[in-house]
């Protein structure tokens, strides 16, 4: 783990508060006076692992920056479960434009910031995977390539849910979409060459990039913190749970996301500079399997017509980012 | 209309959409009983005082034990642990250390000189308590606590019974004993030693008293019928165990006999070694596996060097010999003889082969039932006979101090109730937590801290006490090991999972300190999935 893991405390620093540990050592989110930068009301899916992941990490980007942020948004989930017209969920200034301009527009508030000297205010870009890996890729990589003061948060539930549930750049193989229906050979999205946005960023050699999900809050929380330390481009990518999308129950919102990484499938580490300085170990290591039959995208490789050789296809990848990037070592896990 | 280009809406807060409409379940903070507390034969309610041991607020946590049960020192020495055998944690890698903290929290007591005050207010009443045993102390402190007069009458010189004359000071060291009884005698309550009641019913006119309690516990040693030669060296466990509280300690010889397999068997063996024997030998009619001795009683014994001839019985003793049959086990796990013999050399036989109670006080008292040698009570501990309540050995139980001590407290509620003329209603007991119930990945992996043990070689020579106690720094540990199932300990999960912020929190480090927000609670369940104890559930909306 990048940060220091608080050993032991009965619940370590496993859960948000945990009333044994003293106030400065508990989390954001178990305050009281939290910000709720995304707050009630809005028209999210029951457990929504975005507005959850969005409330995470901007929360702990307003303490980071003592409440002085401002944030654009793509067009999405995000955007349109947030603010239907005239109402707005938002408890910060909080702008939206295009579906594919977020880190442009995020660029030029940084920019108008710098201008008239308003050194104090920082500035957050968001949007899906949509906004970010497809539609947005551009935008962002010349954000990066400036190495604009931004931090671009992409909320990754893997697909465009908030149109119905289609295929996008991020949507993981053999995974049944609107557009990717389990049928034929290769039911479900076909196996391509994938698409880490993470390891793009990196590839600009940014201060910082880093990976979560909306498993770990203290871990989004600790990234948020660390990004806001750094000027110029800053990239994080938060894995969060679709209910809809994925056909999961709301209540496995963020088991189904923490059994993304204990399987391998979706790697968290940090990176500074181009270069990955910290990663997140397996904990407690489980088969794929356990992290796709909870989800109904995934229905078709199992049961009457189960489909073990792309499940072991799936399994592949899981030890391939093992291997990667060094997820189980038993020295530096959790004691136990 | 005085707004910007091109809007024709006020802006508003999306606070206006109570998304609570869409709901068809909620979540509601639930109090489960813990597996803990549901085992323990006294009534203890050990999740709520480990929660305040973990803060750690020991003075607060032994107070909650006081509640309950009046004798956390000795309870952390002798007590069985079904709290343990019971624990949730066993399930993820070892059961909590529940008695280890609680020997910690009593020991702590006796340091810090912490006592319990008595009633500020009298209720007039005289409660007669026969025996000075755990359940008889129970009784009186229980009693003397809701304000009633309470006078133990006990046969023997001190106070105790067979936390005293039973069980040996090497498990159960007699400062700490005395400690704690005294700490009940300080409240007032009156003890009157060498006191032998004959007659019940006789005491209680002379004495005015308007209740009785009868712990007077199970302390004849059964006798088995073994034909013996005119000298042979036969004695009762009771009895050696007894009169080690004596001036002259009992004379049991080189190659000591102990015949029966039940915790006192294992007791008179460890004590035969103490007192000097090269071998102490339990003979035993069946197998370890069907022993009534509780495993680590067995096998601190082992390790002492106590050795066990399983599957045997004495049929004959003579002055320094005994006649061995081999026995099997048939297909009902009963032994059955074999007609193989062997000869074993012994000085001494002692025979430990269960407990009786005198129960000629109760003569001719109208109503009294007694079967099999115990006393038949109703579900409120009292006898046929109005007013003469009884517990402990000599009632129908498992004979252990936990079980007479938890006796004590249930017939003082019930007398309580009697004296005022009320019905006894129990607190309603919660649903059982399950270990199912419980969200396990957020606990520390923490395995359990062990004991130290004394050395073997002292073990086998002296009295001092063999199981050592935990120092604060591993018994806050330990006590931090508590899952705290089915009870909310203010971790804030719930409160940080919400995706519409609408678990609202109260009061911070407060367990229970939230509420659900129905106004905006979509009732996805997340809170009821991710809270570690299982202090939530989900309940369909009315319609």
């Amino acid at each position: 783990m990048p940060f220091q893991p608080i050993r032991f405390y009965q619940t370590g620093s496993f859960v948000a508060g945990n009333r044994l540990l003293a106030p400065e050592q508990r989390s954001v989110q178990s305050t009281m006076g939290r910000s709720n930068t995304l707050t009630s009301g809005h028209r999210a899916c029951q457990g929504c692992g975005e507005a959850l992941g969005a409330r995470y990490a901007l929360d702990a980007a307003m303490r980071a920056t003592n409440n002085r942020l401002i944030a654009a948004n793509a067009t999405g989930c995000l955007e349109v479960f947030s603010t239907p017209y005239p109402e707005s969920a938002w408890q910060l200034p909080w702008m939206h434009s295009l579906f594919g301009n977020a880190p442009a527009v995020a660029t030029g508030i940084a920019a108008a910031l710098r201008v008239k000297g308003r050194h104090d205010v920082r500035v957050v870009g968001q949007a899906g995977d949509g906004g970010t890996v497809d539609i947005g890729l551009g935008c962002l990589s010349g954000m990066f390539e400036r190495n604009d003061d931004v931090l671009f948060i992409c909320y990754d539930n893997e697909g465009y849910m908030n149109t119905g549930v289609q295929r996008s750049g991020a949507t993981p193989p053999a995974a049944r979409t609107a557009t990717t229906e389990a049928i034929g050979p290769e039911p479900g999205n076909r196996f391509g060459q994938g698409k880490s946005v993470p390891l793009i960023a990196m590839a600009h050699e940014i201060p910082y990039v880093a990976t979560a999900t909306v498993a770990d809050l203290r871990d989004i929380e600790y990234k948020v913190e660390r990004a806001m330390a750094f000027h110029g481009a800053r990239y994080l990518h938060i894995l969060v749970t679709c209910p809809l999308g994925w056909g999961c129950d709301s209540a496995d919102t963020i088991r189904v996301a923490r059994l993304a990484v204990e399987s391998g499938l979706f790697p968290v580490f940090e990176a500074e500079n181009g270069a990955i300085t910290a990663v997140t170990k397996i904990r407690h290591q489980v088969p794929v399997e356990d992290y796709l039959k909870l989800q109904k995208r995934y229905a078709h490789l199992f049961g009457r017509s189960a489909r073990p050789n792309i499940v072991a296809r799936i399994q592949a990848r899981a030890d391939h980012n093992i291997e990667r990037f060094g997820l189980l070592d038993r020295q530096t896990a959790e004691p136990g | 209309m005085n707004k910007p280009f091109a809007l024709t809406l006020s802006v508003g807060s999306s606070l206006a959409n109570k998304t609570g409409s869409w709901r068809t379940e909620r979540a509601v903070y639930v109090h489960r009983l813990p597996p803990c507390a549901d085992a323990c034969p006294a009534g203890e309610n050990v999740q709520e005082w480990l929660y305040r041991a973990e803060e750690p607020t020991y003075e607060a946590a032994w107070r909650q034990i006081m509640a309950d049960n009046p004798f956390p020192a000795v309870m952390g020495r002798v007590c069985y642990r079904p709290c343990e055998t019971a624990c949730n944690r066993a399930q993820l890698d070892e059961a909590v250390g529940i008695t280890s903290v609680e020997r910690f929290l009593g020991d702590e007591a006796i340091k810090q000189r912490w006592a319990v005050a008595g009633s500020r207010s009298s209720s007039g009443k005289r409660v007669m308590v026969v025996g000075a045993g755990p359940c008889g102390l129970s009784a009186a402190y229980h009693l003397t606590r809701v304000g009633h007069q309470v006078t133990i009458l006990d046969s023997g010189p001190v106070a105790g019974g067979m936390m005293r004359f039973g069980i040996p000071k090497y498990r159960l060291p007699r400062d700490v004993l005395d400690a704690e009884i005294g700490r009940i005698l300080d409240m007032g309550v009156t003890i009157e030693h060498n006191h032998t009641v004959t007659d019940v019913l006789q005491t209680m006119r002379s004495g005015g008293f308007h209740a009785a309690f009868l712990s007077i516990g199970a302390q004849i040693g059964k006798r088995a019928y073994i034909p013996a030669g005119d000298s042979a060296h036969i004695l009762d466990a009771v009895s050696v165990l007894r009169s080690l509280e004596g001036q002259e300690p009992p004379k049991l010889g080189r190659r000591v006999v102990v015949y029966g397999g039940g915790n006192t068997a294992m007791d008179t063996a460890r004590t035969a070694k103490r007192l000097g024997a090269t071998d102490a030998i339990v003979v035993y009619r069946r197998t370890r596996d069907r022993m009534p001795a509780h495993d680590f009683e067995v096998e601190e014994a082992l390790e002492e060097g106590v050795t066990v001839k399983w599957l045997s019985t004495v049929t004959h003793a003579d002055i320094g010999t005994l006649q061995l049959e081999r026995m099997e086990l048939d297909e009902r796990g009963f032994p059955q003889p074999t007609g193989q013999f062997e000869e074993l050399h012994a000085d001494s036989l002692v025979l430990a082969v269960g407990q009786q109670a005198d129960l000629s006080l109760l003569d001719g008292i109208p109503g009294i039932e007694i079967e099999d040698n115990v006393v038949a009570v109703d579900a409120n501990m009292m006898t046929g006979f109005p007013g003469i309540f009884a517990g402990g050995d000599m009632v129908r139980a498992e004979r252990t101090v936990t079980v007479g001590v938890g006796h004590g407290k249930k017939a003082a509620g019930r007398i309580d109730a009697w004296l005022r003329g009320a019905d006894f209603t129990a607190p309603p007991r919660h649903e059982l937590a399950t270990f199912e119930q419980l969200n396990p990945w957020y606990y520390s992996d923490a395995a359990a801290t062990v004991r130290p043990q004394l050395d073997a070689v002292r073990r086998r020579s002296t009295f001092d006490e063999v199981i050592g106690g935990l120092d604060e720094t591993n018994a806050l540990f330990e006590a931090r090991r508590c899952l705290s199932c089915g009870n909310c300990f203010a971790c804030d999960n719930c409160y940080g999972v919400c995706p519409d912020n609408a678990v609202i929190k109260l009061e911070p480090g407060v367990a229970y300190g939230y509420a659900i927000d129905l106004d905006y609670c979509k009732g996805c369940g997340l809170c009821v999935a991710e809270c570690p104890c299982g202090a939530l559930e989900m309940v369909p909306e009315a319609n």
